[in-house]
């Protein structure tokens, strides 16, 4: 992905800033301008909020054939987390064993390099997470 | 609205076809197909082509007057378009195509699919199939698209017991019925162990639970149900199709174990055809995973949440059995060239509701259903197929 598009985001990926639906209350990760519930009656209602980063898994792979910005990390785990306020975002989860993930399993956000573009290209850096102490 | 007829069919083989360029495949496959419907090109009103990423795969935009000008319409001034949805860019060109004559804009379409998948690697093409997910919240930490569909069979197994079994039985079938296509990818049955001890792709997801890259074009040529006759003695009738969307990133849906644009989409499609799940005999099925079968035969109504995996199992989506599902062999088997995939899938139910399948034709083949899915469930349309009287 190129540098700008990532770059444009980082407010989001670096400090989980997402938004809070002044309607419903509804929490949105990644942002939305939009709530998707209220639609209309959200515009302009839409109020930053940073998340803990806290949550649970509630799906999970081991992946052997990955994607090629991380080729150096197979078999990696990526999992679906449910975040205590609501939302549910897509990460990896790292330091741990692949068989001590499970569904349930309490984990928390940690600022890690994500990927690298080539052999001496940007590196991204974002949220990943680790089993919660 | 006026009733739709399917007079003509045609494809290519699907598989790796080192030798052949993308244009060669579109242009054998429409070919085939107006030969078929016996129809010469100065009846011709429009071309919709689907096709997922031609610009990253062979470098080249624009396919659709590509494909026309070399099928012999570039002196005719022929309109043509380019459909893309990803995965599902072959059934939404059908779609289109079917309205365009359904409204009388046009009288005579040809509806083609195309892809060129082998001419880049397998990594460049992990990254494009993952881009049919959200790249910058999915994609971009590290979920391929196979990773995203192995964590929803994570969950199915979890809250219903699917087993690994189950998920291999599905490949055993489609390999089977691919055994009895001449235009499939892959022609040899295999056993479950093959499947079960096959190299993990995202766990739970095997070699053997994953459609392969494939190159491929397909082509079927509609017309309206009234003219059908005078082409045909077999027309096959779009008896109705339904269009569903979703939230583009799986993790953003109330559910990982069911795909709401299934549902909503065959809703439809069933409510406009006026019929239900139980009278269709045969379905293709959108089975880039395994697990997407299995999802699919469940979401679609053929059988309850959470007991696809044991139908299928127990065979009762094999060839003649309750339901017969991908008797085509599916994209698993037959392939998956992703903007021809959709349009494969309506020449083999046209095959089948004419009886001209062969090996694999299902008897007494009266309403077939196909499905397609583009990306992980954010696209889904069903079209409802019936046989000609
Ligand atoms: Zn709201």
């Amino acid at each position: 992905m190129e540098v700008a598009r990532f770059w444009r985001e980082n407010q989001s990926r670096y400090n989980m800033q997402g938004k809070k639906c002044g309607a419903c209350g509804i929490v949105y990760f990644p942002p939305r301008d939009l709530c998707p519930k209220c639609r209309r009656e959200s515009i302009g209602k839409m109020e930053k909020l940073k998340l803990s980063g806290k949550g649970k898994i509630i799906s999970y792979t081991v992946v052997h054939d990955g994607l090629p910005a991380f080729s150096m990390q197979v078999p990696y785990t990526m999992a679906i987390i449910e975040l205590e306020e609501g939302p549910k975002i897509t990460g990896q989860i790292v330091d741990v064993k692949p068989d001590e993930v499970k569904i349930g399993t309490e984990v928390e956000a940690v600022f890690r390099k994500l990927g690298q573009e080539g052999e001496c290209g940007v590196i991204h850096y974002g949220y990943k997470f680790v089993p919660k102490e | 609205m006026r009733e739709v007829a399917i007079i003509g069919v045609g494809e290519t083989k699907f598989g790796e076809l080192w030798e052949r360029s993308f244009r060669d495949l579109g242009i054998e496959a429409g070919f085939k197909a107006m030969e078929d419907a016996g129809i010469a090109g100065d009846d011709i009103d429009a071309m919709f082509v689907g096709n997922m990423s031609a610009d990253r795969l062979i470098d080249q935009e624009h396919i659709a007057p590509l494909i026309a000008d070399y099928s012999g319409f570039g002196e005719r001034n022929l309109p043509s378009v380019r459909v893309e949805a990803a995965n599902a860019s072959g059934g939404i060109a059908l779609s289109q195509a079917y309205m365009s004559v359904a409204s009388s804009v046009h009288d005579i379409v040809v509806v083609g699919g195309a892809e060129k998948m082998m001419d880049v690697g397998e990594e460049s093409a992990a990254e494009i199939l993952a881009s049919t997910a959200d790249q910058e919240w999915e994609a971009v930490f590290g979920a391929t698209l196979g990773s995203l569909y192995a964590m929803m069979a994570r969950r199915h197994m979890n809250d219903f017991g699917t087993t690994k079994e189950q998920l291999a039985s599905v490949a055993v079938k489609n390999h089977l019925n691919g055994s009895m296509n001449p235009d499939a990818q892959f022609q040899r049955a295999i056993k479950l162990e093959m499947a079960l001890n096959a190299p993990m792709v995202a766990d739970p997801l095997g070699v053997f639970d994953c459609a392969p890259l494939s190159d491929g074009a397909a082509a079927v040529i509609l017309c309206p149900w009234e003219d059908a006759k005078k082409y045909t003695d077999s027309p096959v009738k779009i008896l109705s199709c339904g269009q569903a969307g979703d939230y583009m990133a799986l993790h953003d849906r109330p559910s990982l174990t069911r795909m709401d644009a299934t549902i909503e989409a065959s809703k439809k499609a069933y409510k406009y055809a006026g019929i239900g799940p139980n009278d269709i005999q045969l379905a293709e099925v959108h089975d880039a995973f395994s697990i997407s079968e299995i999802m699919a035969i469940e979401d679609l109504g053929f059988f309850e949440k959470g007991k696809g995996g044991k139908a299928t199992e127990d065979g009762e989506t094999a060839l003649n059995s309750k339901i017969s599902v991908n008797t085509s062999g599916g994209l698993k088997a037959k392939g998956n060239p992703m903007g021809a995939t959709g349009v494969g899938q309506a020449v083999e139910m046209t095959l089948q509701l004419r009886g001209e399948a062969g090996d694999r034709q299902v008897k007494d083949a009266e309403k077939g259903l196909i499905h397609n899915i583009g990306g992980t469930g954010s696209t889904c349309i069903v079209h409802i197929l019936g046989r000609g009287n």
